[in-house]
């Protein structure tokens, strides 16, 4: 029996996903251990975000497998058939992944500190003061403890971000997907977002995170993974990514960010 | 080069121009209106006397009343079958949306006034309920179909089932409304399929649920007037049979017309206050600066509600 402490958090083993004729994932395999911050990298359409979101299931895939703190993702085996699982163990798979989306979904008739609690209230069934005290708590992690009762059409960019950041967290994840969350923020607004997220990597939260921000990656990413053609091309520490790998596809597309050996 | 040797000008005490125009309409309008006015108050068939007497009258209110249960019954029955309908629009299985497609797409597609017509003879076309094994020989229970629907439930049966089709589409549009995004985030929250339904996309789909929804209850209230051919006395069949034995058709007519304007004036009111509360987040009551949105939104509302 291997040791349960050698099983990675997150292990995609060859997995391939096609939209329609499109392939979008080709053979894709990843491990991230607990605690580390990997950062995606690529140009777009390389398939970083469709990673992610077949991680917690909002894509499936087509072949391989995905397996998170051991258990496959998905489907499960029964008396030595391989079946889709429940509706219920689906919902419960995604519970221990959270996740920040490009364009904050936040939900629109909640204010920002009841899109933080709603979940931790009905799923978790915490009791609505204490979820009441640690969203705040959180809000006031993400520097917005004076913005609790706005709704997100009265907050900025930046601001409804981190509330969606608050509001993964308070699920307690095991890892937290980000899916390019600075892309759709004003100029001015991306560092607040940012701030925050080096903030959560340095408490030992394991992310993974798809970002155009190549500055960022190089200083919080543990491993710096490039994809494109929707396969990963090169896995590396932020060092070997963005000064000595040789790797030309990658040297022109850090070239092409604007990014210096 | 003017405008800066003159800064003393300040727009702010600018007058608009009065165009010719607008006073030609003016006068058209205050014409029309005084002309109808006056041929209601000296028109001798505008018998106010008459009419304050059947106002309250015990047939007209039991009338009002049927009307009434009748809206409220067929639109809750619609409601909830337009939900059912939307769903199975809205699903992945073929065989489920193929059927509400061809629901929709039947009650829809036909007049109201002959599918209520068809409920009403449908003993013709089914002469005996039986609840039993179909193709098999069993009856748990059987009896005759005009014991089982009454003219009253015919009417019932053939308001809702049409009502459902419309509401289907009123409900589907509102869920469309919604973008994917926040189902996804619910979900990435661990929530499921159900609490997502009805704690995240529903909530946000009503603020353009309403609106329509409003029209169709309003709609639904004067159409009930329909199923006096079905000779359900209803408010518009009450005041015609009081007028087919006095001969008061105008100021019967009249009557029930008052009578169907309070009822929607009412339900105006009540559209409103429901507007305002779903649109949390999105228009907040207290806020100025949002208040011409809103104001313009309900006209809108208003005029097509006025116009079915």
């Amino acid at each position: 029996m291997t040791p349960t402490t050698t099983v990675p958090l997150v292990r995609v083993a060859g997995v391939t996903k096609r939209f329609g004729r499109l392939t979008v994932l080709d053979d894709v395999s990843l491990e991230v251990e607990t605690g580390e911050v990997v950062v995606l990298i690529g140009p777009s359409g390389a398939g970083k975000s469709t990673l992610l979101r077949t991680l917690n299931q909002l894509e499936a895939i087509d072949s391989g497998a995905i397996y998170v703190a051991g258990e496959l993702v998905g489907y499960e085996m029964v008396n030595g058939t391989l079946l889709h699982r429940t509706k219920e163990d689906i919902t419960r798979q995604r519970r221990r992944i959270g996740m920040v989306f490009q364009q904050f979904n936040l939900f629109q008739h909640m204010t920002a500190l009841q899109n933080v609690i709603h979940a931790p209230i009905k799923v978790k069934r915490i009791k609505s003061a204490d979820a009441k005290k640690a969203g705040l708590e959180l809000l006031d992690r993400v520097g917005l403890a004076d913005r609790a009762d706005h709704y997100p059409s009265e907050l900025s960019g930046g601001q409804q971000q981190r509330v969606a950041i608050a509001r993964a967290l308070a699920m307690e994840p095991e890892i937290l997907l980000f899916d390019e969350p600075t892309s759709a923020l004003d100029p001015e607004l991306v560092d607040e977002v940012l701030r925050v997220m080096r903030q959560i990597s340095e408490q030992g939260q394991t992310m993974m995170i798809v970002t155009h921000e190549m500055n960022f990656a190089r200083e919080v990413a543990d491993r710096v993974v490039f994809m494109a053609d929707s396969r990963i091309q090169e896995i590396g520490t932020p060092d070997e990514i963005f000064s000595t790998n040789p790797n030309a596809r990658l040297r022109a597309f850090l070239g092409a960010v604007g990014v210096k050996r | 080069m003017q405008s800066t040797l003159q800064p003393e000008i300040d727009i702010s005490t600018a007058r608009h121009r009065h165009r010719p125009s607008q006073w030609v309409a003016s006068v058209l309008v205050l014409a029309i209106a005084a002309l109808i006015i006056w041929t209601f108050a000296t028109n001798k068939n505008v018998d106010w006397g008459v009419i304050m007497k059947y106002l309250t009258f015990p047939s007209i209110l039991d009338g009002l009343w049927t009307t009434i249960w009748l809206t409220v019954a067929a639109m809750a029955i619609g409601i909830v079958g337009g939900v059912v309908l939307a769903s199975c629009r809205l699903s992945p299985n073929v065989l489920l949306k193929g059927a509400a497609d061809v629901y929709v797409w039947f009650f829809r597609g036909t007049p109201l006034l002959v599918q209520l017509i068809f409920w009403y003879n449908i003993a013709i076309f089914i002469p005996r309920v039986e609840i039993g094994i179909p193709f098999t020989n069993v009856t748990f229970f059987s009896a005759s179909t005009n014991d089982v629907v009454s003219p009253l439930g015919a009417a019932l049966l053939g308001l809702a089932l049409n009502e459902a089709a419309y509401m289907c589409e009123v409900v589907r549009g509102g869920l469309l409304s919604v973008s994917s995004g926040q189902s996804e985030a619910a979900q990435s929250l661990g929530l499921s399929g159900r609490q997502t339904f009805t704690q995240i996309v529903l909530p946000q789909a009503m603020r353009a649920i309403v609106p329509p929804t409003g029209n169709q209850v309003i709609g639904m209230l004067k159409g009930t007037s329909l199923v006096s051919v079905m000779a359900v006395y209803d408010l518009f069949y009450s005041a015609q049979a009081i007028y087919t034995t006095n001969g008061k058709v105008i100021p019967l007519l009249i009557v029930a017309c008052i009578w169907y304007l309070i009822i929607t004036s009412i339900l105006y009111l009540f559209q409103s206050r429901l507007e305002r509360r779903f649109a949390r987040g999105i228009v907040r009551p207290p806020a100025k600066r949002k208040s011409n949105r809103q104001a313009s939104s309900r006209t809108t509302v208003g005029l097509e509600g006025a116009a079915r």
